[in-house]
């Protein structure tokens, strides 16, 4: 329990680490946002006026205190390119995220385990070295180069995915939440679910794949390991089948080390949305922080980048506790 | 304090050429050996020639627009022209000359962005490992808030803050990636510290900082070699990403990045744009990372045995 509390502790001074150098760091910019918004014809007094309206004009301290008092009630200002507030428009968009992300990491999970599984039974033969290759290959592709070429294959080769969007238009209507996929597939609106997942099939491999080559070579490595332990032999000597052993005995206690790491390897996932978003047009939080820095909103960065670094922390959390929770010697802890 | 590493060397070789056991290849002969590092090496000279010789290799210039000569297909498709290899943009660029003018940039930010970030890493990790406690704590701490920091958003914010640019997208990847190059030098030079030639060392009296750059230094190099060379395959993605995203250069040098996003917009129109770079940056990634991993197999000792 007190590791937990710990962890906790130690999230949310990272936390306010994040904030004060985001905030720092955005304020030495040499650009001035303001003078993006102003036409060419306003006075210096208008500028001044537009200046004061942000809070811009306040000393560095003030405008960090302004902010941080706000941040902690949820309230990071008005986007300054949307003038939307900021906390509306990320809560509007991380759904779009949330149901990608998830989507590719249980994507990923099913890739990887699988392929691991059939590996550690090919064991020793020459299609394992196959398998072994091409992991090694997929480990260095990155999910910017997979997006692209499924582009190029599933959208120009063989035109069957829409390339760009969540959704069809005419079909986004009627939703009570931003939770399109769970909406739709709660209250059964299957034709609805199918469009959407047309349209994240893509962005979804795109993320998925680097991660379950990470899954395949962490948890086959783990796998082949348990294969020779003496539990395993003694199941052997039961008569169990290659398959039931592997599945049975072998992966149970394979799977810890894995998954801590996919904890951490969820959060490049997560980074990794920031281009795939980009590259499909997908109207998440990523492709938003990309438009936010081109743009210089500086309320909309700092809270984007606030709620990455939640998002992170509270996914190296709960694997932190569910590590635990596997863990014998570190329950009691 | 040359006799120490004299000895040590020594003793391995005369362990290797005890008549009983078989002297174990260089490792340039193992390196020639081993066929992926050949087949990437091979690629990676091949880039730098182009890099090098863009100007002199490249059937046209990269920046020449020719509208009647636009979206021509690469040669083996109908209506190519021969004199456009792998066909033109919209703008009726060749896709070829700028394929290769982009390998300058590319290869820039991978020799200059992995170097940079080498040397501050692994100075760091150098510090961390061999003196330890105080100072090791320190940095250790520092690499783990650093971390907590998602590399793309980091990256994407530090380019905005500095201004587009080449330089930026180096010094980008340098402030994210140091820790890397920290991690892995930090635990390598701990292990050798407790190694007994290092005791042996100290105990002839040499300084802690001869002990550690004449002596640890060079057993650390291998494993930092082999991670350089992963490190440019990241630095080159990097790259492309900031220029697709319009981040890096001007768009009128050209980069893969840049031609890739100019083939996303014209993808219907003439798919080979962003193909070309594309399939370039592929091959690129995968030739780093095959030598890489050969490189540290060859090189490391621990693998090695």
């Amino acid at each position: 329990m007190t590791v937990v509390v710990n962890r906790a502790a130690m999230a949310v001074l990272t936390l306010a680490g994040v904030a004060i150098v985001v905030f720092v760091l955005l304020r030495v910019v040499p650009g001035d946002p303001v003078a993006m918004m102003i036409s060419p014809g306003a006075s210096p007094a208008d500028i001044a006026a537009l200046r004061a309206h942000y809070g811009l004009d306040a000393p560095l301290l003030l405008q960090f205190w302004i902010w941080l008092k706000g941040a902690v009630h949820g309230d990071f200002g008005i986007s300054i390119s949307l003038h939307l507030d900021v906390m509306e428009v990320l809560l509007n968009r991380l759904p779009a995220t949330m149901e990608l992300a998830v989507l590719a990491l249980a994507l990923a999970i099913v890739l990887g385990l699988t392929v691991a599984v059939i590996g550690t039974l090919l064991r020793g033969r020459a299609a394992e070295a196959v398998i072994d290759g091409l992991n090694g290959i997929f480990l260095a592709i990155p999910d910017f180069i997979w997006a692209l070429a499924l582009v190029l294959i599933f959208a120009v080769a063989l035109p069957v995915l829409p390339l760009t969007g969540r959704i069809d238009p005419a079909l986004a209507v009627g939703f009570a939440t931003h939770f399109y996929l769970a909406e739709s597939l709660l209250t059964g609106r299957f034709t609805v679910a199918a469009n959407i997942l047309s349209h994240m099939a893509m962005p979804t491999l795109a993320l998925s794949l680097p991660l379950a080559a990470v899954i395949v070579r962490l948890l086959k490595a783990a796998l082949k390991e348990a294969m020779l332990q003496d539990y395993v032999l003694l199941a052997r000597i039961k008569g169990f089948s290659d398959l039931r052993l592997v599945l049975q005995e072998a992966l149970r206690n394979a799977v810890g080390p894995t998954l801590a790491l996919t904890g951490v390897q969820f959060t490049f996932l997560i980074g990794g949305t920031v281009i795939v978003e980009r590259i499909f047009a997908y109207p998440g939080i990523g492709n938003l922080a990309i438009d936010a820095v081109i743009n210089r909103d500086f309320p909309l960065i700092q809270g984007l980048v606030m709620m990455f670094g939640l998002i992170f922390i509270l996914i190296n959390l709960a694997v932190d506790m569910i590590v635990a929770a596997l863990n014998p010697r570190l329950r009691h802890g | 304090m040359v006799e120490v590493s004299a000895t040590r060397r020594q003793g391995s070789d005369t362990q290797a050429t005890r008549p009983t056991t078989h002297r174990p290849p260089s490792i340039a002969a193992r390196l020639l050996a081993d066929r992926k590092v050949v087949v990437a090496g091979c690629f990676l000279l091949l880039l730098i020639v182009a890099a090098l010789g863009a100007p002199l290799i490249a059937p046209h210039d990269p920046l020449d627009q020719n509208l009647m000569l636009a979206t021509l297909p690469p040669v083996g498709f109908a209506d190519a022209e021969p004199g456009y290899l792998l066909g033109t943009d919209d703008l009726g660029r060749d896709v070829l000359s700028r394929l290769i003018f982009g390998t300058r940039v590319s290869l820039t930010v991978a020799f200059i962005a992995a170097g940079l970030a080498a040397l501050l890493g692994s100075w760091l990790g150098l510090l961390a490992g061999f003196f330890g406690e105080g100072i090791d704590s320190l940095i250790s701490r520092l690499v783990d808030v650093w971390m907590a920091f998602p590399p793309v958003l980091l990256s994407i914010l530090l380019v905005a803050v500095l201004g587009t640019g080449l330089h930026s997208v180096i010094a980008a990847i340098v402030v994210i990636d140091w820790t890397r190059f920290c991690r892995v030098v930090r635990t390598e030079t701990m292990a050798q510290a407790r190694m007994d030639y290092v005791v042996a060392a100290r105990a002839l009296g040499f300084s802690r900082f001869a002990v550690l750059f004449r002596e640890i230094l060079p057993n650390v190099m291998p494993v930092l070699i082999a991670l350089i060379t992963l490190e440019m395959g990241i630095a080159v993605v990097v790259e492309a990403i900031l220029s697709f995203v319009g981040l890096s250069v001007s768009s009128d040098t050209p980069t893969w990045g840049g031609m890739i996003a100019e083939g996303r917009q014209s993808i219907h129109q003439a798919w080979w744009v962003l193909a070309a770079p594309l399939l370039a940056l592929f091959a690129t990634v995968v030739a780093f990372n095959q030598l890489g991993d050969g490189l540290a197999r060859s090189l490391d000792p621990v693998l090695r045995r």
